[in-house]
Order: structure tokens, then sequence, then C-alpha cells
């Protein structure tokens, strides 16, 4: 049914109608409309939960942990801060593989503190191993978590994921969504059957030492694993089209990409604002396409190489920056394009909530087909 | 894009409830089979500080996430954010300013842009019993601009706020509404 209301809303409601058994969560900034929304529910009655009021972000998801490992299916949601201080316990879910699903409502990590908008949080745990999908907006960020659970809980995958939506310009936005029915998303996410739980009738260890000897293997079955939620996303994202009407078959997505001389690379909520100006630089006379990074991790490197191979020039937008090196998206964009002779260019933008138009996509767009690139873009000269 | 794609902004003070405006007029618009996007300008949230709340509407899906630089209409809900802020900025030709002030006019807008004057302030004092005037000048929007129906503007209110406190808002809104369609603000 077609509604509106708040993306931390549409979200939450997303995460009732997958039935999420355990929710834990820490209420406090940072934290988003999206846990109060669930907490309300538990009490009203609408969702039948276990809510863990904890007092940090790392018992959220330690609490998380636990009740995966029992056999539950679990969410918790955070940000910037909360996800950094969650960071240790990121690596044993996913080490563990414990399917837990996790919104990230991405915002800038302090110093200096900002609540703003960009997307340094969930980079900084792109090697921890957790699946990463990012949303262009409110429906894509309510239907991701549905198809999240059913990719994570596959038992050949068993991942964690986040699901991850622009802070405020998302979290914040009031826009219309196609609300699923309790019935279609029981239709396509069943009850979760864990591959093995914690039982004291049959007692097993989740996260034990392991040595030199075994280290190493578990790191690749790990690796492999993630390379194989390729396949699932697929698969369970064109069931999803199938069910929904909406396809996530694709770990990327293209828009205008056939004919375009130039690609933008971009993730998040400002896919949007790419592609009313491919629009108007298309009326220009401008050859210019987006090709839309759904799923960051697994990162899309062949799919990215064989979707460009027609493409002259690459600019990539990276709401991060790897300090000391370049814009996360960037440096892997290269390595996918390694050997080609498509030139990428890397412009780190929009840090910490600074606003992009559609004025600035063009002249980023002017500046990589002029071959000027690898810059923070926008940067106020008078300050530095 | 669509065949049209108008754009609201709203500045007011912290406190005076311009997010929930621009969410509600959103809602009543989305009610009018339009695609809606409201969303706040993310300052620094207290009471008193400059706020801005935006809303766009569209016959087709709203892509762009970008702030209102250039809007057809603006509300200003206080008007010594006047002497301040430029609100009238980027202002396009034909747009609407609804201004909550007592004064019938002295405010100079851009070529082609009307102002509306309208002390809804009073008629919240009157009908709400309180100084908060968002919804007095929500009904004030539906009727200078036609964006919203004043029934779907009924409903929003209704869906937001429960008993009296609906009641008395709907009553603001609709003596805002009325006062601007009769010509008599």
């Amino acid at each position: 049914m077609k509604e509106i209301l708040e993306g931390s809303h549409a979200v939450a409601e997303a995460t009732r109608l997958c039935r999420p058994e355990v929710i834990a969560a820490y209420p406090i900034t940072p934290q988003t409309h999206i846990v109060e929304a669930l907490a309300q529910m538990v009490a009203d009655c609408r969702l039948q939960s276990e809510y863990i009021c904890v007092e940090s972000e790392f018992s959220a998801l330690s609490a998380c942990l636990g009740a995966s490992a029992a056999g539950s299916r679990t969410y918790s949601a955070t940000t910037s801060q909360g996800l950094a201080l969650m960071f240790e316990v990121c690596f044993n879910v996913a080490g563990m593989r414990l399917p837990i699903v996790m919104t990230i409502a991405n915002r800038a990590m302090s110093a200096p503190l900002s609540i703003w908008n960009d997307q340094q949080d969930s980079i900084a745990l792109r090697d921890s191993g957790w699946i990463q999908l990012y949303a262009e907006d409110n429906q894509e960020a309510l239907d991701l978590h549905i198809l999240a659970y059913r990719v994570c809980e596959d038992h050949d995958i068993l991942l964690p994921a986040f699901v991850c939506f622009d802070g405020f310009i998302l979290t914040h936005t009031y826009e219309p969504v196609d609300m699923p029915s309790q019935e279609e998303v029981d239709a396509y996410l069943p009850a979760f059957n864990p591959y093995q739980k914690l039982d004291a009738k049959d007692p097993i260890s989740f996260g034990m030492y392991a040595t030199p000897d075994y280290y190493l293997e578990f790191r690749y079955e790990n690796q492999r694993a993630m390379l194989r939620t390729k396949e699932a996303i697929r698969k369970y994202g064109a069931l999803f089209g199938e069910q929904f009407g909406r396809d996530y078959s694709g770990l990327i997505e293209g828009y205008k990409l056939e004919d375009a001389e130039t690609a933008i690379i971009a993730m998040g909520s400002i896919c949007g604002t790419v592609k009313d100006a491919i629009d108007e630089m298309r009326a220009d006379g401008k050859k210019v396409g987006l090709l839309k990074i759904r799923c960051y991790r697994p990162f899309p490197d062949e799919e990215i190489a064989s979707a460009l191979s027609h493409i002259k020039t690459v600019a990539v937008l990276d709401k991060n920056v790897s300090l000391g090196s370049k814009g996360a998206v960037a440096l892997e964009v290269k390595d996918a394009l390694y050997g080609s002779s498509i030139d990428v260019y890397d412009y780190i933008l929009g840090l910490g909530g600074r606003d992009i138009r559609k004025k600035d996509i063009k002249a980023i767009v002017d500046l990589a087909e002029k071959g000027s690139g690898d810059m923070f873009y926008g940067l106020r000269e008078e300050l530095l | 894009m669509g065949f049209f794609l108008r754009e609201l902004r709203i500045h007011g003070r912290g406190g005076q409830g311009s997010v929930t405006a621009a969410e509600l007029i959103a809602v009543a618009a989305f009610q009018g089979g339009v695609f809606a996007q409201a969303f706040p300008a993310f300052g620094v949230e207290r009471r008193g500080a400059p706020v801005q709340a935006f809303v766009r509407f569209s016959d087709e899906k709203i892509r762009l996430r970008s702030q209102v630089y250039e809007p057809d209409y603006i509300i200003v809900q206080d008007s010594t954010l006047i002497a301040d802020i430029n609100v009238f900025a980027g202002m396009k030709a034909g747009g609407v300013a609804i201004i909550n002030t007592e004064k019938t006019g002295g405010y100079s807008a851009p070529d082609g842009v009307s102002i509306i004057t309208i002390d809804a302030t009073i008629i919240a004092l009157e009908e709400i019993g309180l100084p908060i005037t968002n919804t007095a000048l929500m009904g004030a929007f539906a009727a200078a601009t036609g964006e919203i129906e004043f029934s779907a503007l009924e409903d929003a209110l209704r869906g937001r706020f429960e008993g009296k406190l609906a009641d008395t808002n709907i009553k603001a809104s609709q003596r805002a509404y009325e006062m601007i369609k009769g010509g008599s603000a």
C-alpha cells in the first residue's frame, strides 16, 4: 500500500514486517527514530519481539550476537560513533557467521563533532566481514532490509549485513513508499532456520580459539561466503522483483549508461540528484550516465568492469575518505578497471553534510572530462 | 523529471513547528495524488535558532535530494528573521511569500513575487492558546497556493494531533484559510 512517512519510520515498519525476535539498541544520540518506533511497536503489541534496551552500542550488538547464536532473528540500528563503538563486535559477528541485519543511518565521524551525513562510518567497517548495501531512496531502504534477511540467512551465506541509508537526507525525509503487507513479506522471507545454534542439551561454542594452524582457513571461508553473496543477491533480488515488482538482482544499477561516454559512480541518496543532473546534461547533448553501487560488500568489481567497458571517463563520488590515500570507492573502482584505458577520477564530497546540488554534479563531469580530479570537491579555499 | 516540480521553503525558529508544517503539507499533498517530499534543513536543533524545512511537489517521483534554493513558495513563521536572513533568496517569479506578521506590508520581495501577510500569531493565540503558528500558516498556504486541499490538510492534522489539540489546530488552520480565501487578511 502506498503511504507517506518518514524514512526512519519506513525502515522501522519494514523491520517489523521481517519479524525480528530480538532487537537491541541504545536509544541516545547518535540514534534515529527507527529504534524508537520499534520500541513503540513492541509496547503496542504490533510486534512480538524481545526489545533489549542496553547501556551502549557495544552492548547492543553484543546482545544481538548472543541472541543470534541462540537461534533468533535479530536486529539493531546505529550510526557514526555508535557504529564505531561496535567495531570489535562487528568482527566477531561476521567471524561467527551470524546473520544479523543492522541499519546504518550514515553519518560523519567525529572529530570535529558532526551529526550530519556522509558515509565514513560504514566505509570504516568495510573490512569487518559484513555485507554492505546502500539505498538511494526510502523505498529502496525498506526493501533492502527484507532482501538482506533473505540473503544473510541462506545457509550458503550466513553473514551479517549493514543496510546503509543516508542520515537526515533519507532518515528524516517524508516521501511516499509502497509498504508491503505482512502476508507478502511472509511469503518471501521464511522464518529463521539457524544452521546451528546454542543449545544447552547439545552444547557447542561459537568464536573459539583458532591457532595459526586454523585461523587462515577460517578467514578464507569468510571470504568465500562473501563472494558467494553476489550470486545470492542476484537470486533473491530477482525473487524480490517477482514478488514485489521491484528488482534488486543487480549489485550495481546503470542509468543512461548504455551510450554514455562519461560515467559517474556513486552510492546512496546522491544517486537521485545525479540522475536529475544527467537528464539536464543529456538535454544539452552530453553523453553522461550513472553507475550506482547498491552492494559495496562484496564489491562488484567484475560487474563494474563489464558495465563500463565502452566508457572513456569515470568520475567517482566518494562521501568518505581513506585519509592518506583516496576515497574508498574510487580505490576499488581503479582496481576493478586496472589495465583498461578508462580515466578514473575521484571526487571526495559532501562530507559532514555539505549539500550537493545538480550544478555540482555538472561541474564534476566537466572537471573529469578535462582530466582534473582526485580532489576534495567544493573546498572553501578561504578557510584553508 | 515530471511535468511540474514546485518547491516550498519554510523559515522559522526552533520550536515553531516548521518541520511539522513541512511534513503535514507533504502528507496533505500526497493525499491529493501528488508525489511530495518533505525534509528539514539539518541545522542545530534548539529553541529559537533559525530553522528551515522544505517541501517539493511533483507529478512524478522526486529524486532530487539537495536543499531548496529557488523556491516557488516561502512561508516565514517569524518576521523578525527577515532582518537577519534573506528569506526571499532565489525565489522564482510568480512565487508566493506568506509572512506571519501584524504588519500589512512594507516588505520588498523580488520582482514577480507576491507577498501575503497574515497575523498567524493572533490566530494561534486565540484558537490554540499558544503562539505556535505553523498550523495557521498551513491553512494560509493551502488558500494562497492551491497546492493542497483544505480537507486533506484537516485529515493530516487529525492524523498528527489528538482530540482537542487537533480541533484547535484545525480551527486555527481553517480561520487562516478562510481569511486568505476571502482576501481579508
